[in-house]
């Protein structure tokens, strides 16, 4: 898969590199501030508080 | 990775092999010269080399079984590094957003109470009339600050109302319907462990006698963990069998009772009670501290208790 990506991002190895480092900055930034801020409540680290089954 | 080429041009596929600078690719028809130079001994050699060229002929069953390794070898990096990402988000940038949550709940707080606006005036009334007196209060609205000098002169928060997902991440939460600050019954507040700004972080280091200090608009409640002060054991019983420190299941309710572990008793003591989840980073069970109301002081000025090295 990043062999594929790799071929067919265009022009020469530096300007490669940095669009490299651009896709992965966009993947992290999705991860950050989509994915994980979506699925980190129905996971189950965080609960601190006191309850009988509810999430309050 | 040879299955990407486009199986329909070969030629310019091989015209490209010649003059790209795309190193991985090419490493083997450059070498083949060398390899059959040496390969005398093995006539074969060199002929198997050519078969393997990438993207020049179909490709053998071991193409596609390494493919195959290859793919899930990516994918289970790739997981490997996204569940990387993951904690550094859990235990880093969850923090620094509740840090900026919670900033804006004290600057507000201060402001409020620069302009003699109470949270819990309405409140104030039932503090010394009822004991079991309910208070409420609109979710998310902060209302006391929370002073626990065992973690540092700085460990400054306020408490918001709620415990619901998005009142913790301001700071910690009052159980709705617990009794309020410096009330008899139990102050109950729950708190995130790791992340999230981690208000309660290090609530297994609390040991007996430390102070839990909560200032409202007109006082300040000077709470002491429950146990045995002397050796600092705060997992020893008071004579009511309550002790400082405790480890519960996660629906132990009992806890945040007027009186612990007695839903059905009356409360006599003005008590505090800080939840949050054990061990760290998990969710199994519950980290309970106990707290008694050992000093109320009006608030005066900007003057501090004595037990926050102020003055009163």
């Amino acid at each position: 898969m990043y062999v594929w990506i790799w071929r067919h991002l265009p022009g020469n190895t530096w300007l490669r590199a940095l669009q490299t480092l651009l896709l992965i900055s966009i993947v992290c930034g999705v991860l950050l501030f989509v994915v994980f801020p979506w699925a980190e409540p129905k996971l189950p680290f965080n609960d601190v508080t006191i309850d009988s089954g509810g999430t309050e | 990775m040879s299955d990407d080429r486009d199986p329909d041009s070969p030629t310019s596929a091989n015209d490209l092999f010649s003059t790209a600078s795309d190193g991985w690719d090419f490493a083997q028809p450059v070498e083949e010269p060398a390899v059959a130079a040496a390969g005398d001994t093995n006539r074969n050699a060199p002929r198997e080399k050519n078969k393997r060229i990438r993207g020049a002929g179909p490709m053998t069953t071991g193409d596609k079984i390494r493919m195959g390794v290859r793919g899930v070898g990516q994918t289970l990096i790739t997981s490997g590094l996204v569940i990387l990402l993951f904690v550094v988000y859990e235990v880093w940038v969850t923090n620094i957003y509740a840090d900026r949550k919670q900033h804006k709940e004290q600057v507000q707080l201060a402001e409020q109470w620069q302009h003699g606006e109470d949270p819990l005036e309405a409140a104030q009334e039932k503090l010394s009339l009822d004991p079991g007196a309910q208070v409420v209060l609109p979710a998310g609205q902060g209302f006391a600050n929370l002073y626990i000098p065992a973690f540092g002169k700085d460990f400054a928060k306020t408490i918001v109302e709620g415990v619901d997902d998005a009142s913790l991440e301001k700071g910690p939460g009052h159980y709705p319907k617990t009794a309020i600050p410096g009330q008899i019954g139990n102050f109950a507040i729950a708190g995130h462990r790791v992340g999230k700004g981690e208000p309660f972080l290090n609530l297994d280091r609390l040991k007996a006698g430390d102070f839990l200090i909560v200032q409202t608009y007109d006082s300040w409640y000077v709470y002491t963990v429950l146990g045995d002060v002397a050796s600092g054991d705060a997992e020893v019983a008071d004579a009511s069998g309550l002790t400082g420190r405790s480890i519960v299941a996660p629906s132990a309710v009992g806890v945040i009772a007027p009186v612990p572990n007695h839903p059905e008793q009356a409360a006599t003591r003005s008590l505090i009670t800080l939840t949050t989840c054990h061990p760290k980073y998990t969710a199994n069970q519950r980290m309970i501290i106990h707290g008694e109301l050992t000093r109320t002081v009006a608030t005066n000025g900007d003057a501090i208790p004595t037990e926050l090295g102020g003055t009163i």
